[in-house]
């Protein structure tokens, strides 16, 4: 008690003009102090920057390209030359085993997979589809969820009740299920589709992106709808009407900036459940579709290979683990600066 | 309360019609699939496409196709997987189901148990270095990828550590009944259970911590503070009761999802024959009418159990029945 006293009197006298700041600038100074949070955000800026670098690790450190199957390839094993598929290799002694971690940056650091491709390179290219997907899907989901809940807080009625039932509808669906449904129908047409003047093959990243954000919109759509239905009423919107101003107007300049913060406190929480939801669903080879590779497909590829050569599991599991980790405690601390009594319910 | 069942028991039955039109749209009108190439499986040949579109009604107006493919769903029951000789499909579910319920009851009273202990702890333990920890090991528990973790415990248990006394019991991956062989049946699913449940321990232990401290400055836990109870006893009694609120209902939603088909990686990754890996193999086989069927049937369940949650909620506390 008493160290929180001297705490609070020591701000006091240091710093007399906070009250006079904006909420934003508030809300940034309470999540740059909390250290926790942004040794969090560092974790992942640094995961995101290693997945960045995927193309410049392949061609300069690892001198391999890691997308083509290289079942006759040689690499260099404490100065000695050896193949990168191994006669003979695991508890059977059976046919081919491909080699396991090095430890060498420049050497197949991690080992092969079954085609013999390096895996530290495709873990940080599988990274990439990964965190852009993650990402992709977290923010296409909050512009959808934000604009059905802007317009059916702002205009209420029927409209409202149509746009919540619809919502409670699309929650209703097993997530997986759904989303097992959406992709079976669209990869059995390998030629791709047409919507509109859009093309998108059936192997885009789009397809998993799209069907991971299509699936998330209930689940965010509620607490923003909850925060307009909030401020729809309030005195500053009826000064707005009073004035003269537009539905348009009304919704984008009095309404959205009040409910934006609610958006950004999901947003870090959803990218979170959106990683897990896509390596999910590439584990089951319904997300990313070769030639691309992310972390859930090199887990699959990994099934066959769990008791001989571990890493080609464990490797993109860990990196699955600290990327959402890193996110879910980001994530409660942006809440905590914007929205200290906020409660919200995080996935898997 | 009679007039509030009624009420939420025919928004159910909306609900499930809007989910087989939502189904009915996903199955046969995705613009550029043909429906019949689409779930007669791979190399279809024309006959089967015919009989499919004799069966289905692809001919006919659009509340034709509907009707039939409602009525072959839960009218005769009938749907067939060509994928697989001609199987029908909706027994395929129910004999499906056992391997399911087993899977996620065992994992809910695990995570029951596990997150209320979590949760009590933290809360008793706060200021403690103990409740930070705890609150990190459940976020550790959140983040993981549940696959991956079930993945790593094959890779203990029936690998790296299979011939030590710790895992030597575990017998190999998949589902023994209970009705054939209880030991077995019990062996084999206590990895996945513990598995599943990490997941839901981490989160539900870090509501539970949240409800607990929330609850701590209410006027009737001052009260009894006031009379004299002691602390760990006003925790247990009085604001465990209400933070099992949000418990409960969370507990109602997720239990629903994953008995109609949620727990499909944790059955894909042990290789439990449930409902989730019916759905996943009719994806491997591109059997469309398994898939069709467990999605309805799935989604049927949770609709249904959510109004089930719904109602028993009402009859707890009045103050929810109006809405």
């Amino acid at each position: 008690m008493a160290t929180l006293l001297e705490q609070v009197e020591v701000d006091t006298e240091l710093r007399p003009a906070v009250a006079g700041r904006n909420p934003w600038a508030l809300a940034a100074r309470r999540l740059w102090r909390n250290r926790i949070a942004m040794a969090a955000l560092g974790v992942f800026l640094l995961i995101v920057v290693l997945c960045l670098a995927a193309p410049w690790y392949a061609h300069n450190v690892a001198h391999v390209n890691p997308f083509p199957p290289d079942l006759n390839g040689h690499t260099v094993v404490n100065g000695k030359v050896v193949p990168v598929m191994q006669q003979g290799g695991g508890t059977l002694h059976l046919g081919e085993t491909p080699i396991g971690p090095t430890w060498d940056l420049s050497h197949y650091f991690l080992g092969a997979d079954s085609t013999g491709r390096d895996v530290a390179a495709l873990l940080l290219y599988g990274g990439r589809s990964s965190l852009l997907i993650g990402i992709g899907a977290a923010v296409l989901c909050s512009l959808a969820a934000t604009v059905v809940a802007l317009i059916a807080g702002f205009f209420g009625g029927t409209t409202d009740a149509l746009a919540s039932r619809l919502m409670d509808v699309i929650w209703a669906f097993p997530v997986y299920l759904l989303a097992i449904s959406i992709s079976t129908e669209l990869l059995t047409h390998s030629s791709g589709f047409q919507f509109g003047p859009l093309h998108v093959s059936a192997a885009s990243l789009w397809v998993p992106t799209i069907i991971i954000a299509f699936i998330y919109v209930p689940y965010v759509y509620r607490p923003i709808r909850g925060q307009v239905l909030s401020v729809v009423n309030k005195e500053f919107v009826e000064a707005a009407i009073a004035q003269g101003s537009g539905n348009l107007r009304l919704l984008f300049s009095e309404i959205l900036p009040n409910v934006v913060s609610t958006v950004i406190v999901l947003l870090p929480l959803m990218i979170a459940t959106t990683i897990l939801t896509e390596s999910a669903l590439s584990f089951l080879s319904i997300g990313v579709q070769p030639p691309n590779v992310s972390w859930g497909t090199i887990i699959q590829d990994g099934t066959d290979l769990v008791y001989t050569r571990p890493w080609v599991t464990i490797a993109p599991g860990l990196m699955i683990l600290f990327t959402v980790l890193s996110l879910n405690v980001f994530g409660d601390g942006v809440r905590d600066a914007l929205d200290p009594r906020a409660k919200l319910r995080v996935e898997g | 309360m009679l007039t509030f069942i009624v009420r939420r028991l025919l928004w159910t039955v909306l609900v499930m019609f809007v989910i087989t039109v939502v189904v009915f749209i996903i199955f046969f009108k995705t613009p550029g699939v043909d429906p019949a190439r689409a779930i007669a499986g791979r190399n279809p040949n024309a006959q089967t496409l015919a009989e499919i579109r004799a069966q289905f009604g692809l001919d006919k107006p659009l509340p034709v196709q509907y009707a039939l493919m409602m009525k072959s769903l839960f009218i005769s029951r009938d749907l067939v997987s060509y994928s697989n000789q001609g199987l029908k499909v909706v027994p395929e579910i129910a004999h499906a189901t056992p391997a399911t319920l087993s899977l996620v009851f065992g994992a809910a009273l695990l995570w029951v148990v596990m997150a209320i202990a979590v949760g009590i702890a933290a809360a008793l333990l706060r200021g403690t270095i103990f409740d930070p920890l705890l609150m990190v090991v459940a976020l550790v528990g959140v983040s993981a990828p549940v696959f991956w973790v079930g993945q790593i415990a094959n890779m203990v248990s029936q690998g790296i550590l299979h011939d030590t006394f710790l895992f030597s019991w575990v017998p190999p991956l998949g589902y023994t009944p209970f009705t054939q062989d209880p030991l077995l049946w019990f062996k084999g699913l206590v990895i996945p259970w513990i598995t599943l449940s990490i997941l839901y321990i981490g989160f539900y232990g870090r509501v539970l911590r949240a409800n607990l401290l929330e609850v701590q400055n209410e006027d009737y836990v001052r009260t009894a503070r006031a009379k004299g109870i002691s602390e760990r006893r006003v925790l247990l009694r009085h604001n465990l009761r209400t933070s099992m609120i949000t418990f409960v209902s969370l507990f109602g939603l997720d239990f629903g999802a994953l008995v109609a088909g949620g727990a499909l990686l944790t059955e894909v990754v042990f290789g439990i024959h449930g409902v989730g890996y019916l759905a996943y193999q009719g994806f491997i086989n591109l059997d469309l009418p398994t898939i069709m069927a467990t999605v309805v049937y799935g989604a049927f369940f949770i609709v249904l159990a959510n109004a089930l949650v719904d109602i028993a909620y009402a009859w707890l506390d009045p103050r929810v029945r109006p809405t």
